[in-house]
């Protein structure tokens, strides 16, 4: 019988990474020639027929209609027509093995698990692997840390002590596959294996307390490197902090400056962590309460919704001047009428022509709700991190009501007394960057919101008034929004609004 | 009402020929309903200049100005070119489907254009293509299989520019055209264009290969500036496939694409690309005119281009298959098979020896696809100059050196397979 063959899904679009499967147009057991359509698949860019890469029967289809699929994983499998060998063999000689040897063959699962696709475009499924190089598995060098903590070292012994190159440069060869699996089976994940395997590579199991990186290039990204060098700092005597063990700024400068200390070496063969003597030099607080609870809504927020930041630069003179008028005024005696009210009033104002931006996204029901009120979140630094309690209602409040309640609301949250309740059912949030002596930023929606303003600090700065340069009263506003449900025109529109306001509070007349 | 009418301001001789002269040109603010109308037939229809010997069902039309003497080998034999070229172009684009290619650029539709504007060329001729040319490719004796590597990322183009008389594909769109006029400059500079004593029929012509698109970049103005004011010997061959990846015609030109030629100071004229007789005998007459001495000129082959921009394009997303479907109906292939059985020109013996020729090139293409070979490292650092440069060569040292400083021997790592 002829050998089975995958038909792996292929990029059909330049750099695309999945397709989802519209419909099979064949099904188990049907005969199929050369380049009939058998699936059709949408991806990112395109609903696209796929014809089959071989004449034969169907075995098995492998995808759902309405699955996505990932490029380079298997949808089908096909009995080619005739002996196998008579067709043309699409399969690169990867590997000098039997033909029958599973793994590293094109279209099939290596023994690294990732699918060998034709062109090379199949997804790792795994970090990148570094080759390694020659010349660098001298005596006195180890295993990387991360793979001689899993302890692989001592499940591959390398009993001659030389490098094992070969098992590193033929990896998705099934043989070489096979030992790799087993020496990763005492660990959790492929990448652990690769690790594992590089550390085999350069591993001289008979070197003393050497350290990391033996095999592989120190991984540091070019400026570090740059740096390292300058500094005269050999990067392979370092351990890298960063994610995924890459070497930092921090770790150079630190090993520069002649500590030892953070320089060593977190891994070792026989599995214990010296890295720990770094660790007296940080300290670990647990992540809870607000920390914790800012850290879920920003991350849900920066991943549910698309965001968009808009700037603005606008000259708050007049608005100042309006507020020095409004201290001498009877009504605002025994009131703060800070900048911040003010645009927390020019929020109000704009949002009603642009009522977008104080609507929310309602995924589950497919809707989107629109809000005749505004309840005003208002982001606060407090001790316990950040808090954002809300001004209710705060479109039906006067400036002063709306100052007032700011006030309280503030030093409330300052105290750490805002209850839970206040802290929900925000429509739209103003943070105060500007106390912080900070021009702008980029901030990230409260969830459920639609758009967030940042409101920068007011400086004096040279500005162009009727061809003059002249020292003005400046500040910069960023808004972020929510693109699945404000549009660059509404949230233009609102932002130029609020700066309307803000550069002549007289403005506020026509809203 | 024809298309250009639509599409042009009004002028004094359109008069007689405009049944409505009230219609404000289209750009207008809004379009009527007429031309919208009229925008869609100017896709499909080529005008009153339309250059045709053969119509859409075959017959044979007779033209005044570009006539043809043809013998029935030559119909049959460009009736095997666009059957073989098409075979070719579809197995290209099936190979891409199975992860074969990294993308594949379809000329369906276009064989017509293609074979008549390359069986017009002779050997000394020189052909800059862009990427789509694979049925100039074809005339120009380049095996099709030659032209995978780009397409699968193995290389930049295998033939020999100098031995074949055409250039290398061209990605950077209209950049060609640039190229072309230097190089039909320097023919003429040569001495090579014009002569009538000894050996008329040695006389060179270059002819350059774009798309209506291209005609809005800059490379083209500047192609046909020069290729103008120096009466280079070029023939620019504009295939108007009516779409520029997603933007129709109408937003490349308000006039019709040959008439711009008229703006640089030389002929332009608009072909029927679906006709490879028309295509044939247009491009015969221009590149006579060219190797004369008479150049440059501008051929407009009204074409379409059936099937996506590339297999990373999907066109259903930006136009209607009526188009689609009202092309079909001119079908370059379809209509000089109707004309060889019509006359009697062929048989049915003929027409299946034409295709089981097409099998058996698909499978060769196909075969060399999967068994591609990888070029040796050195191979990219290879012809960038016609002679070795120092900077070059010390690139490539460099290069090797590093592949070399790997621990593992390099050509069986996952990373260099493809």
């Amino acid at each position: 019988m002829a050998q089975l063959k995958n038909f792996p899904l292929p990029d059909v679009g330049e750099g695309l990474t999945e397709a989802e499967i519209l419909n099979w147009r064949i099904g188990p057991g049907d005969a199929v020639e050369l380049n009939q359509i058998i699936v059709e698949i949408e991806t990112a860019k395109a609903s696209v027929e796929l014809p089959s890469p071989y004449a034969g029967k169907i075995s098995e289809l492998l995808a759902e209609p309405g699955q996505t699929v990932e490029v380079g994983t298997p949808i089908l499998t096909i009995e080619p027509a005739g002996a196998a060998g008579d067709e043309p063999e699409p399969d690169k000689p990867a590997e000098q093995g039997e033909p029958s040897e599973q793994g590293g063959k094109i279209g099939e699962e290596g023994a690294d698990g990732r699918i060998a696709t034709l062109v090379g475009y199949g997804p790792r499924s795994t970090s990148a692997k570094r080759r390694p190089r020659k010349g660098n598995a001298t005596a006195g060098q180890r295993g990387s840390g991360s793979g001689g903590s899993n302890g692989s070292a001592g499940q591959r012994p390398a009993a001659n002590g030389t490098p094992v190159a070969t098992g590193a440069g033929t990896n998705s060869a099934g043989t070489n596959g096979t030992v790799l699996n087993g020496s990763a089976s005492a660990v959790s994940t492929p990448s652990a294996s690769r690790q594992a395997e590089s550390a085999a590579g350069g591993t001289d199991v008979a070197a003393g307390g050497g350290v990391a990186a033996g095999g592989g290039v120190p991984l540091a990204k070019p400026p570090v490197r740059k740096l390292a060098k300058d500094l005269g700092v050999e990067l392979r005597s370092l351990h890298g902090s960063g994610s995924g063990g890459v070497i930092t700024r921090q770790d150079v400068e630190r090993a520069a400056a002649g500590d030892v200390t953070a320089a060593a070496p977190e891994g070792s063969a026989v599995g214990t962590r010296p890295a720990r003597d770094g660790a007296e030099r940080e300290q670990r607080v647990p992540i809870k309460g607000v920390r914790k609870a800012t850290a879920q809504a920003m991350v849900d927020s920066a991943f549910t919704a698309p965001h968009v930041t808009e700037f603005l630069t606008i000259d708050v003179t007049p608005m100042m001047e309006f507020r020095e008028r409004l201290k001498k005024h009877p009504d605002f005696r025994d009131v703060k009428v800070t900048p911040l009210a003010i645009a927390s009033k020019a929020m109000c104002l704009a949002a009603k022509r642009t009522p977008d931006v104080n609507a929310s996204w309602d995924g589950e029901a497919g809707e989107i709700v629109y809000k005749d009120y505004v309840h005003l979140g208002v982001a606060a630094a407090t001790d316990r991190g950040l808090v954002v309690p809300k001004v209710r209602d705060a479109d039906g409040m006067s400036l002063r009501e709306l100052a007032v309640a700011l006030e309280e609301l503030t030093s409330t949250a300052r105290e750490g007394r805002t209850s839970p309740e206040a802290m929900t059912n925000g429509t739209i949030t103003i943070t105060n960057v500007g106390v912080f002596g900070v021009d702008t930023g980029t901030p990230i929606l409260n969830p459920g919101e639609s758009a967030i303003l940042a409101f920068g600090a007011i400086r004096e700065m040279p500005w162009v008034v009727d061809g003059q340069v002249v020292p003005r009263q400046v500040c910069q506003l960023a808004l972020s929004f929510d693109h699945r449900v404000v549009d660059g025109q509404q949230g233009s529109r609102f932002l130029a609004d609020v700066g309307a306001i803000l550069s002549d509070p007289g403005m506020a007349l026509t809203f | 009402m024809s298309p250009e009418h639509w599409t042009r301001p009004s002028r004094p001789d359109d008069r007689d020929r405009l049944a409505d002269t009230a219609v404000p040109a289209a750009t207008s603010a809004t379009p009527t309903r007429e031309q919208v109308i009229a925008g869609l037939r100017a896709t499909s229809e080529g005008g009153a200049d339309l250059v045709q010997l053969l119509t859409p069902e075959g017959q044979r039309v007779s033209h005044p100005d570009f006539d043809i003497d043809i013998t029935d080998e030559q119909l049959r034999g460009m009736y095997r070119d666009m059957v073989l070229v098409r075979r070719a172009d579809r197995e290209g684009n099936a190979l891409q489907r199975q992860g074969q290619l990294g993308i594949w650029v379809p000329l369906l539709g276009q064989e017509a254009a293609q074979i008549g504007a390359g069986r017009a060329m002779r050997p000394q001729d020189m052909a800059f293509p862009s990427y789509r040319e694979h049925g100039v490719a074809w005339c120009r004796g380049i095996d099709p299989t030659e032209l995978l590597g780009i397409f699968r990322g193995t290389d930049h183009g295998s033939w020999d520019p100098n031995e074949t008389g055409m250039s290398l594909y061209t990605i950077v769109i209209g950049n060609q055209c640039v190229n072309a006029t230097g190089y039909a400059m320097g023919q003429k500079f040569d001495g090579k264009v014009g002569n009538s004593g000894d050996d008329p029929a040695s006389n060179e012509a270059t002819m350059v290969f774009f798309g209506d698109g291209a005609t809005s970049q800059g490379d083209v103005h500047e192609g046909m500036v020069w290729a103008s004011v120096y009466d280079a010997p070029v023939v620019f061959f504009c295939q108007n496939n009516q779409w520029a990846i997603s933007e129709p015609t109408e937003r490349q030109s308000r006039v019709p694409l040959y008439e711009r030629a008229k703006g640089y100071g030389f002929p332009g004229i608009r072909v029927d690309g679906n006709d490879v007789l028309a295509s044939l005998a247009v491009s015969q007459w221009a590149m006579n005119e060219a190797r004369q001495g008479n150049g440059p000129l501008l051929i407009e082959a009204f074409t379409y281009r059936m099937d996506a921009h590339t297999t990373s394009d999907d066109a259903t997303r930006y136009r209607l298959d009526d188009e689609l479907e009202a092309w079909k109906l001119k079908d370059p292939i379809e209509r000089l098979r109707a004309h060889l059985l019509r006359e009697e020109i062929a048989d049915q013996e003929f027409f299946d020896g034409v295709d089981s020729e097409a099998d058996e090139l698909a499978a060769r293409f196909r075969e060399f696809c999967v068994n591609m070979p990888e070029p040796p490292p050195e191979r990219m650092f290879s012809a960038v100059y016609a002679e070795e440069s120092p900077v070059v060569a010390a690139q490539r040292e460099d290069y090797l050196n590093y592949l070399a400083g790997f621990a593992d021997s390099g050509h069986d790592t996952e990373g260099s397979v493809r």
